[in-house]
């Protein structure tokens, strides 16, 4: 989290990662210029396709996942667009998780409909459901490490097992989990992406995303990988660069294309996060668990969903894949004030002191939000059943804060809501 | 040539040897030695088409200064120099022999670098011809097998870094000054 990806540079040794805030790089000559155009020579050319600032986060990444590289984006939804793109081509299927942030879902049902890209959504918590949907057209497994909105914990072996048996890459958002509870890639995953402005940027100053590979996975059935380019005269990614291949691919032709790369100032302060990330989600879910202990025993509390819990029905796999500890994201039902939850929901959203109410996850202070009042309000009681979130669910972003503190705005809140 | 490396410097990712065949074969303290002490590298099997690996790895090797010598039967010259059927038949004297050739061929090979008295040999990435390493250390060759030299050669000398690459290496020590230049000559 400290080290990796940076040495010092020969001239100034700076010791902090230097912000290469530049456009574009100049070449030796112009024979190298040429070298480096035809991706014969490992250099710098342009910021949208890499830069020496990202390329520390990139690399830092990679480590941290026991991964053999990595590739920033602007965003983690950019990081699921670019690491599928460069997977599937019109036709293909995904089979993913239903379990997903709701940026994901609507990314998948309809972005990837234009492009004539089926995703097929399945029940992730038994296997035999991604096994059915599986056909001769699927290309890629999705799926979150933590998912939304019941905490749900992806059984990573067992799918990873399953994909490998298909000879189809896992791909998995590990988001929630960061690479410091979790790490997809020794339980058998392919790809990992992240929205790396949670966790891992950590201040929620910043959007990024990355897009991890293990280099294990055997490309020579994707043509999106191993056939020809032609934009790259034949080039054959796979055959050329080996555990390579992927990355990129996706580097050189999906980031190249979309245009979604990291800004430089954007990996300097993800990078300033990383430095703290063990010392923060230590922080974050022992705060967590705390909530979530103090929520179950309230009487204005009708449910808690987190996988930290011995009663919750992942509370095994997340001690097999994360130590127990599966994040500070997790949402608690309230106990309908009146019959009417909605109202209870608002109230409680609108007596809390500490928790800021807004529309992200990760922040080293706490958030709240209300679905049923805010991203989903447009939806009945019964439409938002069917999504899984109920109008008495509230989700948690438990932040750094003193626990007690914590404890004592819930409280407040949860009385007033009453 | 090379960042100083420090204590994570074991490259574990990617192979497909054993932990021991890795210890013999992938040392990178005898990487690092290969790459600084190497002048004239003979590539065997070099292709003539543009986009294929050899291809690619001899032109990287050129650029970083290094003498690339084309061992292929029937090619008259490639790179701007003499290319030559095998390694027996090349005139002057060999640091090291970098091999594109799989399966039986990579026994062949080995005879051959050890009756010319190359003295090192280093199969590339996704070859891994044990028997045919066995016999060349047995030889007093030094080895690398399994391993691409354009990617060992970004990773030491810090340009692999800026790929995004998982170097596996961690060091709080500064650059030497040619790191970036590839090869050390100044």
């Amino acid at each position: 989290m400290l080290h990796a990806g940076h040495i010092p540079d020969a001239v100034v040794g700076a010791r902090a990662v230097p912000i290469y805030q530049t456009t574009s790089f100049v070449f030796d000559d112009t024979e190298m210029a040429a070298q480096l155009f035809e991706l014969r020579q490992y250099g710098n050319i342009y910021t949208r396709i890499g830069n020496p600032t990202t390329a520390v986060f990139e690399e830092r990444i990679a480590s941290l996942e026991s991964a053999t590289g990595a590739l920033a984006t602007s965003s983690g939804m950019a990081a699921q667009l670019v690491a599928l793109m460069t997977l599937l081509s019109p036709g293909d299927e995904i089979v993913s998780s239903s379990h997903l942030y709701g940026g994901t879902v609507t990314q998948f049902t309809h972005t990837f409909k234009k492009l004539s890209i089926q995703v097929r959504f399945v029940d992730p918590t038994r296997i035999d459901n991604w096994e059915q949907a599986i056909t001769p057209k699927t290309r890629a497994l999705f799926g979150e490490t933590i998912g939304n909105p019941r905490g749900s914990i992806l059984d990573l072996a067992a799918l990873a097992a399953l994909a490998d048996a298909k000879r189809i890459p896992l791909i998995v958002d590990n988001t929630f989990a960061t690479p410091y509870l979790c790490r997809p890639i020794e339980h058998g995953a392919t790809i990992v992406v992240h929205s790396a402005t949670k966790f891992i940027g950590g201040h929620g100053n910043s959007i990024g995303g990355v897009i991890a590979e293990s280099g294990r996975f055997d490309y020579s059935g994707f043509p999106t990988v191993a056939g020809p380019s032609p934009s790259y005269h034949d080039l054959r990614f796979y055959e050329t660069f080996g555990h390579y291949g992927y990355l990129m691919k996706a580097r050189a032709e999906t980031l190249r294309d979309t245009g979604a790369c990291l800004s430089p100032m954007n990996a300097f302060l993800l990078l300033q996060g990383l430095e703290t990330l063990s010392l923060r989600m230590d922080r974050h879910t022992a705060n967590a668990l705390a909530v979530a202990t103090f929520l179950r025993a309230h009487p204005a509390v009708e449910w808690v969903a987190y996988a930290g819990l011995p009663d919750h029905p992942d509370h095994a796999l997340a001690k097999k894949y994360m130590g127990g500890r599966p994040g500070a994201v997790f949402s608690f039902g309230l106990k309908a004030s009146g019959g009417d939850a909605r109202l209870a929901g608002r109230r409680f959203i609108e007596s809390l002191q500490l928790f800021s109410h807004l529309a992200n996850v990760g922040d080293s202070r706490s958030l709240v939000i209300h679905p049923a009042s805010t991203t989903h309000q447009q939806l009945s009681d019964a439409e938002l059943a069917a999504a899984g979130v109920g109008p008495e669910l509230v989700r948690l972003s438990v932040g750094i804060e003193t626990a007690d503190d914590l404890l004592w705005d819930l409280d407040q809140a949860l009385r007033a809501a009453a | 040539m090379d960042a100083e490396p420090g204590f994570s410097c074991e490259i574990t990712l990617n192979t497909a040897l054993t932990d021991d065949e890795r210890r013999r074969f992938q040392n990178p303290a005898v990487i690092r030695r290969i790459l600084a002490d190497a002048k004239t590298i003979a590539v065997v099997g070099l292709s003539s088409e543009r986009q294929r690996a050899s291809h690619f790895v001899a032109t990287y090797l050129q650029r970083a200064g290094y003498r690339v010598i084309p061992v292929r039967p029937g090619a008259g010259s490639m790179l701007g120099e003499t290319a030559y059927p095998d390694l027996a038949s090349v005139p002057f004297p060999l640091d090291l022999a970098v091999v594109f050739r799989r399966g039986r061929e990579t026994l062949t090979v080995a005879d051959q670098a050890i009756a010319a008295g190359v003295p090192r040999i280093w199969f590339q990435l996704r070859i891994p011809a044990v028997e045919a390493a066995e016999r060349a250390a047995a030889a007093g060759l030094e080895v690398v097998l399994d391993k691409c030299i354009k990617m060992e050669h970004g990773r030491f000398g810090g340009t692999l870094a800026w790929a995004g690459m998982n170097t596996e290496i961690v060091s709080a020590r500064k650059q030497r000054l040619a790191d970036h230049r590839g090869r050390s000559d100044g």
